[in-house]
């Protein structure tokens, strides 16, 4: 299996297996990524699984996963085409609304220049097959403003001068 | 004005720098077309018909000598010796080569200008009312929230890859010259009972191929929940906007599908979440950014100010028409905002040359108190100008062929730029409002029209406005053949109202009579000249005209 998560220290493997639509509820021990709404449909046929993540799709409410939460190991949001942009919103509804503290993974079209504004929604992991997003995250290029312009999702940005609205990474002296 | 401090400046080259980056990954194909084009259009980087285009922010319109003068410069360096100012108030270069667009956004950078969000699908350049902080009608200066709103919306995370674009507009008077009820959100600054600003707040306007007027959400929001209350709107929509049509991705497409009741409480619903938190503007930091663009010092007018500019007037007819036309009443005493109209007869609209740029900053630097705007109708503005100083700025502007008297009169159009330039366009426009231009521009005749909007598109995409003139232009395509349609009763103002097709097309040799018929049937029809044309045509609605263009009502 090819390492193509990356995450703050690096990549790692995808250890999650996806439940298809019409595949039954295994009963051996297992990470398992469920869609949301197959999920919201009957939760309880899953009370048994021990590691359960979900999967996000454009268009889905994430708001109806509140119940829940604390049940998944991760949420994974997926971008069928990066330039759809709901994703964004979900991840912020999840982390700011909702509370949601576990792993909050992109998974679909990812690619390097949306990876910085994804991270300020609040996504902290990132499922990467394009090349060449490969090649520059593991070279440590991730061509960022590292100024930001508005209150946002991610817990490692603090105030900048001051409008309220400003903010700069932690650990940047501005 | 605003002017950058150091976050601003750091976050601005950070821009430029992250721009470059993605050229060379462009140019090194580690970015694709598709991967790349919304990156370079998040830049204000076009692929036009022949080459590429582009466009930089002029944040509500507002600029000064020297910005103007690296407007020039560029122009001359990069471009053909001249720059297109547009209906959203920026500037567009049309012969940049892809590879100089960094260093020219670098140079831009050094003047406290950018090309961010000049286009794609985010929020776009926030605009206002061209006469702002000089207009004697208005209840508060716009730019301040306008400048709030462009920093706020800058590099949004969540709002970067929206359905379609949106565009917000600010008014700060109750007669309308930002057309915000044609914005995805519009603004109008106003005062409660007890005198606290406040916003009427506008959504769902917007014109292209299916124009809408925007709906009221709200009759008074206050200042302080200004960016919270966008944040609602925005998530609403990303969240809920059609993203399996890009001609029904904008917001008027979900205000109409989903319906003012609804979509107002889900915003509402939102904003129940959102405010009261981080986006709550403190008043402090209002009066901070408010402060940037306190009115300039104001001399006092002297004694015989006044009768002196009457006399001049006296003395020279040009000028007295000149005063008439492209004079805009004025705050202060002995002041005016002037009008520098880019539409000289038989012109490209909205185009001036590098040297034209310059001349325009010197006389602001000398009798404007360094302050120039763009208007959306494609017209430059010095707003702070005495009375006293017009027949000098007069005299300078005819040496440089900028002194047309045509401001709201009907060569003052609007034009897309058409089949010579959009890879989009059907049909072309410059070279129909050049020949508009010039039929009707015969000494005394526009004049005797009186205020007259003529809007011109060469798509049904309506970058020309046509659905909010007074007499709408629309060039189609037809079996090889351009055809133009012709709208009428179109306003962009706070009665706003979109054009109503009149009948069949006429032919690119026909149109400009088919105009003339137009305007010849109001002037045999209105009750006196101070009846103008959009209050003539609301009294006796089409009936005359197509009697007139077609021989059957």
């Amino acid at each position: 299996m090819q390492a193509d998560i990356y995450k703050e220290n690096g990549f790692s493997i995808d250890d999650w297996q996806l439940l298809e639509e019409d595949q039954a509820v295994p009963t051996e021990p297992g990470r398992f990524l469920v869609s949301l709404e197959r999920f919201v449909a009957a939760p309880e046929a899953f009370a048994d699984l021990r590691e359960i993540a979900i999967l996000v799709r454009a268009g889905d409410d994430v708001t109806v996963l509140a119940p829940h939460l604390d049940r998944f190991t991760m949420v994974a949001i997926e971008f069928a085409a990066f330039s759809d942009g709901r994703g964004y919103s979900s991840a912020r509804l999840l982390r700011q609304r909702l509370c949601y503290r576990g792993e909050l993974r992109a998974v679909g079209d990812v690619l390097l220049d949306q990876i910085p504004l994804m991270r300020r929604c609040g996504f902290d992991a990132f499922k990467v097959v394009h090349e060449p997003t490969r090649r520059a995250l593991e070279t440590g290029h991730l061509a960022e403003v590292p100024l930001y312009l508005q209150p946002a999702a991610r817990p490692d940005e603090q105030p900048a001068g001051a409008r309220a609205w400003a903010r700069s990474p932690v650990g940047l002296a501005r | 004005m605003y002017r950058y401090d150091e976050f601003d400046e750091s976050f601005v080259s950070s821009r430029v720098a992250q721009f470059r980056d993605q050229v060379r990954r462009r140019l090194s194909g580690d970015l694709s077309e598709d991967q790349f084009k919304p990156l370079r259009l998040m830049n204000g980087v076009y692929l036009q018909l022949h080459a590429y285009m582009l466009r930089v922010a002029i944040p509500y319109g507002t600029l000064n000598a020297r910005q103007m003068r690296k407007l020039a410069e560029v122009a001359r360096t990069y471009d053909r010796g001249y720059g297109h100012f547009t209906t959203r108030q920026n500037i567009q270069f049309n012969w940049p080569r892809l590879q100089d667009v960094p260093d020219i956004l670098a140079e831009l950078a050094e003047v406290e200008m950018h090309a961010i969000q000049t286009s794609g699908n985010c929020i776009r350049n926030v605009t206002a009312d061209h006469f702002a902080g000089a207009a004697a009608d208005e209840v508060a200066d716009p730019r301040p929230y306008a400048e709030i709103l462009r920093q706020w919306s800058s590099l949004h995370p969540e709002f970067s890859f929206l359905p379609r674009k949106f565009k917000i507009a600010v008014t700060g008077a109750a007669h309308d010259r930002a057309a915000v009820q044609v914005h995805d959100i519009g603004l109008q600054l106003v005062r409660d009972e007890a005198g606290s600003i406040g916003f009427t707040v506008f959504v769902g306007g917007g014109l292209g191929r299916t124009p809408m007027v925007a709906r009221k959400v709200r009759d008074f929001l206050p200042e302080t929940d200004l960016l919270a209350y966008t944040e609602a709107i925005l998530r609403v929509y990303n969240r809920y906007g059609r993203r399996d049509n890009k001609y029904k991705a904008r917001v008027k497409i979900l205000m109409h599908e989903t319906g003012l009741d609804t979509l107002r409480a889900d915003i509402e619903r939102e904003f129940e979440e959102v405010r009261s938190g981080v986006l709550d503007l403190p008043k402090a930091e209002v009066d901070r950014i408010t402060a940037y663009f306190a009115p300039p010092p104001f001399a006092q007018e002297e004694a015989g100010d006044a009768d002196a500019f009457a006399q001049a007037l006296d003395s020279d007819p040009a000028l007295a028409v000149f005063a008439e036309r492209n004079l805009a009443p004025h705050k202060a005493p002995g002041y005016a905002s002037l009008t520098i109209s880019l539409k000289p007869i038989g012109e490209a609209p909205g185009d001036a040359s590098a040297e034209q740029m310059e001349l325009v900053a010197d006389l602001a630097e000398t009798f404007g108190h360094d302050e120039i705007r763009v208007s959306h109708e494609q017209n430059l503005v010095l707003p702070h100008v005495r009375r006293a100083d017009v027949p000098e700025i007069f005299r300078r502007l005819r040496g440089a062929g900028l002194a047309e008297a045509n401001a709201g009169l009907i060569t003052d159009i609007i034009a897309c730029p058409g089949m010579d330039y959009c890879a989009l366009a059907t049909a072309r426009s410059i070279p129909v409002a050049q020949r508009i231009s010039e039929r009707f521009a015969a000494s005394g005749r526009q004049q005797e029209i009186g205020d007259l909007k003529v809007k011109i598109s060469g798509c049904i995409n309506a970058c020309g406005h046509h659905h909010v003139g007074h007499i709408g232009i629309l060039g189609v395509e037809k079996k090889g053949e351009e055809y133009y349609q012709i709208t009428l009763g179109g306003s962009g103002d706070e009665n706003t109202a979109i054009g109503q097709i009149v009948g069949r097309g006429f032919s690119y040799d026909g149109i400009v009579d088919a105009v003339e018929t137009v305007v010849d049937t109001y002037l045999g029809l209105r009750q006196s000249p101070q009846e103008d044309f959009l209050a003539a045509y609301r009294r006796v609605g089409d009936a005359p005209f197509k009697e007139a263009l077609y021989g059957t009502a």
